[in-house]
């Protein structure tokens, strides 16, 4: 890298003919402006989001019950994971939820989403119409989704099992109420993808499709070979909120019953040990860590991914 | 450790004489309306002397109330009664659940003067913490509250750091016109009990209505069958952590529990209590063990007059059924009040029959904790419970009362709720139970 971030200053044109690494002139003022730039995300960065995480980290070596000063910190070494792993019943369905929630995410509304968008933008009519249907979810407040789903799912007022005539208690039984809650995560999911996959289509040059239907490409030859490969930035941008909604996916479950029977996301159980009456600060910020570390996993392979990319 | 020992020590004193005085005896009432009157007269003076000494500011000064009570119904019981106080009054009010998630964050932030809450193991925990203020000298001034509640307002130090407001039990509930019309009787045994279910069935209800979406309301089952299996003090020491969870009593109280889940309500775990309690009003259950407040969803006069209640039967006779759970609410004030004066002259009213009064008016479903509050106007559900709490040999509050609200939250309510969707696997799920226990009550 070079010793300052090259700033286009100058007018492009004038930038254009200028060899790579050559020198920009940088006045007392844009130096300033430079160093405000650089230090206030750095600052705000550190202070929200490394320290936080450094303080969980530091914290899931220690037994505390968050009252009283820090004197009252009694440090017990690895104790809190040994006790998560082997001790602690609920972490093991949670782990294999958070899988769960990120493939089925993947696989069903991702790709529903995607489908709705190419069909929204070949200009049917009533596109805004279903647009704005796909995409109400999304804005909708959660209180309402759950209160939305609750008058769907409750096994005796139910409007799910009046109409199939069943007696399935969708949100109590742990065989099914984490893929019904699914399907109403999905449902929220699907819209919001079809929105920014549909703004990404819009962008799409349309000479680049007369070209291929002129070369004689049909409908899904032109997709996959000509309009996909053009969407990647935004394909990357499916991908990588995908992962993060599956990753802090956890309001929804806390309000049908605090991520408790069936329900467990590690998300919920931090906030149980942390947050709650319980006050377990040592052993919440384990769990913590732990969602941190597989946080790290993704966030390693996207951004490698991505940086490959660029390279290329 | 002093705690364990001043916990079992008040609770097995936890029998207010005051309520077993009033009863139902016609002196009792006049007793009881004389004195009532007596202490309004009081307050009333109290309140005129806050408002005329204004130099002092106090009472004219604001204090600041946190309530929980955001029901709509026991919210206006508590404007009333705050507004009847003759002090500035600023209510804040959260949601119920959330209070008692965030006291924590709430103490240690920037909480109210005054603040509700219920006796029990956190009281004093709050207390040994210093995060609540010292309350003795408002005691001072207390009348109608037995020695019994006193204990139970006091912390390890020996300092009062609570007012108690008001009490209810836990009993099993049922409907006096469909009992009549089918002939049921209350069951005294298990055996009964089981007898009972059974005939309910036939007779095509669902014998008990069950609900555990929250994951607290079977606590109370809990305990109600540990207590009959164990007895009280049993109760007090494995709260306390003294006992074992994969000892035998325990499993018994599971195994006994499994026998009668056949006459629960079915997929507990998708249903609040709300909806059980509905269950109950809408005659397709005929009983529903849960606290007094179940009456809450039963419709004023015809309907909440036709609720009635019995403890839950005996098990073993060498147990009994004198113990019972009767979980007592009441205030606290933080630790350095911005008002401290104005926060004592409040406490001091919500310790009086006139603010008890008040407060039960909008609330049917619970009974004063003072001796001085008018009975006269109870319902009969109410003399039952004052009577039934009167009677009580022994009272405990309820699991996540009694006990570290760490176990309580991240052990007991995921546990039991394992247990309610694989009851075969006792041994497991105390063997886990204890061993998750060693390693809360280490600290």
């Amino acid at each position: 890298m070079s010793d300052l971030p090259t700033v286009p200053t100058a007018p492009a044109e004038a930038a254009a003919p200028r060899r790579r690494g050559g020198r920009v002139r940088v006045t007392g003022t844009d130096r300033i402006f430079l160093a405000l730039m650089v230090i206030i995300p750095t600052v705000m960065v550190v202070g929200w989001v490394w320290l936080p995480a450094i303080a969980s980290v530091v914290l899931s070596f220690a037994r505390w019950s968050g009252v009283g000063g820090l004197d009252t910190i009694q440090w017990i070494g690895t104790e809190n994971y040994k006790n998560v792993f082997t001790n602690y019943p609920p972490f093991a369905p949670a782990l294999r939820h958070n899988v769960i929630w990120l493939v089925f995410l993947f696989v069903l509304p991702t790709l529903f989403g995607i489908f709705l968008a190419v069909l929204l933008d070949r200009e049917l009519r009533g596109t805004r119409f279903y647009q704005t249907a796909f995409f109400l979810p999304v804005v909708l407040s959660l209180a309402l989704i759950g209160f939305i789903w609750q008058l769907i799912y409750s096994r005796d007022q139910g409007l799910l099992n009046a109409v199939l005539g069943t007696q399935v208690d969708w949100y109590g039984d742990s065989r099914v109420n984490l893929w019904a809650v699914l399907v109403a995560a999905g449902w929220k999911h699907a819209g919001y993808i079809m929105l920014l996959y549909l703004a990404g289509l819009k962008g799409v040059d349309p000479s680049l499709r007369e070209a291929a239907t002129v070369d004689g490409a049909g409908q899904v030859r032109t997709f996959f070979s000509v309009v996909l490969p053009v969407m990647r930035p935004i394909n990357i941008i499916v991908i990588v909120v995908t992962v993060i909604e599956s990753l802090r996916a956890f309001d929804i479950v806390w309000v049908i019953n605090k991520g408790t029977n069936g329900l467990e996301l590690i998300s919920t159980l931090v906030t149980a040990n942390v947050v709650g009456e319980a006050s377990r600060i040592g052993f919440g910020s384990a769990l913590a860590t732990i969602m941190l570390v597989i946080s790290l996993v993704f966030i390693t392979i996207f951004l490698s991914t991505v940086m490959r990319g660029e390279r290329r | 450790m002093s705690r364990p020992r001043s916990e079992s020590e008040y609770l097995a004193h936890l029998i207010p004489p005051s309520v077993a005085a009033a009863g139902l005896s016609r002196r009792g009432f006049l007793k009881g309306t004389l004195s009532a009157g007596a202490a309004v007269s009081l307050s009333s003076l109290l309140a005129a002397c806050g408002g005329g000494d204004g130099g002092g500011g106090s009472a004219s000064q604001e204090v600041t109330f946190g309530s929980n009570q955001s029901d709509a119904v026991p919210k206006k019981a508590y404007a009333d009664m705050l507004a009847a106080s003759g002090l500035t009054v600023k209510v804040n009010t959260v949601d119920h659940e959330g209070f008692q998630e965030n006291i924590n964050n709430y103490l240690q932030g920037n909480p109210d003067d005054v603040f509700t809450w219920f006796a029990g193991y956190r009281m004093r925990f709050f207390a040994a913490q210093g995060l609540v203020g010292d309350l003795s000298d408002v005691w001072g001034g207390l009348s109608g509250f037995s020695e019994a509640f006193k204990q139970a307002s006091t912390g390890d130090d020996g300092k009062q750091y609570f007012v108690p407001l008001t009490i209810y039990p836990w009993a099993i509930f049922y409907r006096k016109s469909v009992w009549e019309e089918k002939g049921y009787q209350p069951p005294k045994t298990l055996d009964e009990l089981v007898t009972l279910a059974k005939q309910m069935q036939k007779d095509g209800l669902v014998p008990i209505a069950f609900a555990d979406k929250d994951g607290w309301p079977a606590m109370g089952t809990f305990d109600q069958l540990n207590l009959r299996i164990n007895g009280y003090q049993f109760h007090v020491d494995l709260m306390a952590g003294k006992q074992a969870w994969d000892s035998p009593q325990v499993k018994k109280v599971f195994d006994t529990w499994r026998g009668l889940l056949p006459y629960h309500q079915k997929d507990a775990l998708g249903r609040d209590w709300q909806e059980a309690a509905q269950s109950l009003l809408k005659k397709e259950s005929g009983m529903y063990l849960l606290g007094m407040f179940v009456g809450q969803q039963f419709p004023k006069g015809k309907e909440q007059d036709d609720l009635d209640f019995f403890a839950f039967p005996e098990i073993d006779p060498a147990i009994g059924t004198g113990a019972i759970e009767a979980p007592i609410d009441g205030f606290m004030m933080r630790a350095k009040p911005k008002n401290e004066e104005g926060a004592k002259q409040l406490l001091k009213y919500l310790g009086t029959a006139k603010a008890e009064n008040i407060a039960l008016k909008a609330d049917p479903t619970v009974i004063g904790a003072s001796s001085e509050a008018d009975t006269a106007s109870y319902t009969t559900l109410q003399k039952k419970a004052v009577e039934f709490i009167g009677s009580a040999e022994s009272i405990a509050q309820f699991l996540d009362r009694d006990t570290r609200p760490d176990f309580a939250a991240t052990v007991m309510l995921p546990g039991i709720q394992s247990f309610l969707k694989n009851p075969n696997d006792v041994d497991g799920l105390t063997k886990s139970l204890e061993s998750q226990k060693k390693s809360i009550f280490t600290s």
